[in-house]
């Protein structure tokens, strides 16, 4: 399977935010999306999982067949998707339930992202670190090859962006694909660099 | 894809039973408007009953619409609405799930309840079976028509009075049959059975319409 | 003959309506001369009604608008989610406004009528509380379009409610029926009425024409200023984005 965007143009409340985007994304690789702020790269990982309608252009998954796009896709974005009235484990869960494809457990999850202790700890308790590491663990509940995080490493101290990246490269390693905007290096070895705005 | 519906209906109880979760905070506000109806027209029992099933029906009604506006708003705002859009479950069937825990947290504790706030407002017993029955199968319509007004307004931030102005409009022919099966228990010419099945049939078709409305608006939102 | 696809132009609908307008407001304005002049000085008194007949000349046309817009709203409401027509959502902005005033003045004028008829100025009358219900749907769908900032948004989300809306009147034209002949079995007011008489009819008809072409050119007129203001938008967004360039090419990279 490979995510194949032709020509893709941005349009958001008039204004053209870019046009003309091309490019191509294959199992087993990476993309870091660089660009300053209101580049677009945001709006690029809204389009990419259907929740922004293109201007101009298409994203397609092909050699997906019938499967929709957006359900081979794992979004991680600014929004980390998590209830602060639930604990870690019950997110984890929920996002197990809603996504399918289950793969580790909510409390192996937890243990991937050094995280065992909170299991049961409402999210709204955590640090913005530890929010951010609940979030990525979602990636390992649910088997979905395409991986758009938006600015995965935020809020992260190096020990935490390296097990992230090497969570990263052990997705490639077992054929996944990860697009991931960010301003900081990702840490990944053979990731093509996609820079996108002026 | 039963496993997601569940997974929905579930955490929505769960969120709804925490403190502010919304669910115990409705009942409250139902309670307060039944017990501010007789400051304003007086203590005259003979009105009150006569009244009665129309004071229910409108305290649940507004209790049901205010704070529905936080039915996707509270998703969308944390991001699990994106995490709900990317599942293989169809968003209609989403929008049911949600719509179903809210009524589970509203709407059925508010038709609980109604009996024990008749006393309030001197219903007499007999009504008080048909008050409730009313409420049970007249609430889903609430919270069904709602959760399409609370979708199409869900990028709206503070948009909390514009869900009850566009869906209460639309709630008028529940409200109607509602109360005028509620009240044929207290004598009158038609039976109970007719306008109680029409509102069964009007529960029906707000679940479908409004869970297509809600979905499709969610798709378009942003 | 231009089909609705050359419509779709927003250029071309502009200069198609520039030349149209005119023509519309001014047979709108004759019509509306004559139908007046007629229900004012031809036609009759009502032999029971007296001179209040002549309000319904007014009350019936609005009426008739308040209704027909609602439907060319629904109508437009197709054409932005199915048909995704770029002047659809235009054509339903412009709509609400005149629908809801043609409510208004429906239901005004209906009170008007009813104090001399019915002894007061507003009587719960199926008729009168659909239109008063129809009048409040206007001004949720006008509520929602102020609330929604972005106009492509703004427009699906109330292409969407404009047919729940369009769906729910019959059911409530109906349970408000139901609900009238439960609490007045003896109405004031006779549903049917007696026939209309021609010295009558004449001038009704021609005054439903003008006030429905009038309708039309205030539609027509209310799409252009939409146009318009969409474009002045536009512009100055443009306009906005060269200054932020000309000041970023004024600072040393």
């Amino acid at each position: 399977m490979a995510l194949a965007v032709e020509n893709l143009a941005c349009r958001r409340g008039g204004r053209l935010i870019f046009e003309g985007l091309s490019f191509r994304l294959a199992q087993g690789e990476a993309i870091a999306l660089t660009g300053r702020n209101g580049a677009g790269k945001s709006s690029l990982i809204a389009l990419v999982c259907g929740r922004l309608r293109p201007e101009a252009g298409s994203v397609r998954i092909e050699g997906a067949g019938d499967t929709p796009a957006p359900e081979l896709i794992h979004l991680i974005g600014h929004r980390d998707g998590l209830k602060s009235a639930l604990g870690a484990a019950g997110n984890l869960a929920f996002a197990q339930a809603v996504l399918g494809e289950p793969a580790l457990s909510a409390a192996a999850a937890l243990d991937m992202v050094g995280l065992p202790h909170v299991a049961d700890v409402p999210v709204g308790y955590l640090s913005a670190g530890q929010r951010r590491r609940v979030a990525l663990a979602r990636l390992l509940v649910s088997r979905r090859p395409f991986w758009l995080l938006d600015e995965p490493m935020a809020a992260l101290d190096f020990a935490a962006q390296a097990m992230v990246a090497g969570l990263m490269q052990a997705h490639l390693d077992a054929g996944g694909a990860v697009l991931a905007a960010t301003h900081g290096p990702l840490g990944l070895a053979g990731a093509r660099e996609l820079r996108i705005g002026p | 894809m039963t496993r997601a519906f569940i997974a929905i209906v579930g955490r929505d109880l769960a969120l709804a039973a925490r403190a502010g979760g919304g669910g115990e905070l409705a009942l409250v506000f139902f309670l307060t408007l039944v017990v501010l109806v007789p400051f304003a027209l007086g203590p005259d029992l003979a009105l009150l009953a006569r009244i009665g099933p129309a004071i229910l029906w409108l305290g649940a009604l507004l209790a049901t619409l205010i704070g529905l506006d936080r039915l996707f708003q509270s998703d969308e705002e944390d991001g699990s609405l994106d995490l709900i859009r990317a599942s293989a479950l169809p968003l209609e069937l989403a929008v049911l799930a949600k719509g179903l825990a809210h009524w589970l947290a509203t709407g059925l504790p508010l038709a609980l309840a109604a009996p024990m706030l008749g006393l309030l407002v001197a219903l007499p017993i007999e009504a008080m079976a048909s008050v409730a029955a009313t409420l049970l199968v007249g609430t889903p319509a609430l919270s069904f028509i709602g959760a399409a007004g609370a979708a199409l307004t869900v990028g709206i931030r503070r948009g909390g009075l514009i869900v009850p102005v566009l869906v209460a409009p639309l709630t008028v022919p529940v409200l109607i049959f509602g109360v005028s099966a509620s009240n044929s228990a207290l004598g009158g010419a038609i039976p109970f059975l007719t306008p109680f099945l029409i509102l069964c049939a009007l529960s029906l078709a707000a679940i479908v319409v409004g869970a297509f409305a809600a979905a499709a608006a969610l798709r378009q939102a942003e | 003959m231009p089909s609705l696809t050359d419509l779709a132009n927003p250029t071309r609908f502009m200069r198609l309506s520039a030349a149209l307008l005119p023509w519309m407001a001014g047979a709108a304005t004759i019509l509306l001369a004559i139908g007046f002049y007629l229900a004012w000085f031809v036609a009759p008194a009502d032999y029971q009604q007296g001179e209040t007949i002549r309000i319904m000349f007014v009350h019936v046309p609005a009426a008739w608008l308040a209704l027909m817009l609602y439907t060319m709203m629904a109508v437009s409401a197709l054409g932005t989610l199915v048909w995704r027509h770029p002047l659809a959502d235009v054509a339903q902005k412009a709509a609400a406004p005149i629908g809801a005033a043609f409510s208004l003045i429906c239901l005004l004028t209906g009170a008007f009528w009813g104090k001399p008829m019915w002894g007061t100025y507003w009587v719960w009358d199926a008729r009168l509380t659909s239109v008063l219900v129809l009048l409040l749907i206007y001004l949720g769908i006008i509520a929602l379009w102020r609330a929604l900032d972005d106009s492509g948004r703004a427009g699906r989300a109330v292409a969407i409610l404009t047919l729940v809306g369009f769906v729910n009147v019959p059911i409530i034209k109906f349970s408000v029926d139901w609900w009238n002949t439960l609490h007045q079995p003896a109405s004031v007011f006779r549903a049917d009425g007696p026939t209309i008489h021609p010295a009558m009819l004449w001038p009704l008809l021609i005054l439903a024409l003008g006030f429905t072409l009038l309708a039309l050119a205030l539609h027509l007129a209310a799409m252009r200023a939409e146009i318009m203001r969409r474009r002045v938008r536009t512009l100055t967004i443009l306009e906005a984005e060269r200054h932020d360039r000309l000041a970023m090419q004024g600072l040393p990279a």
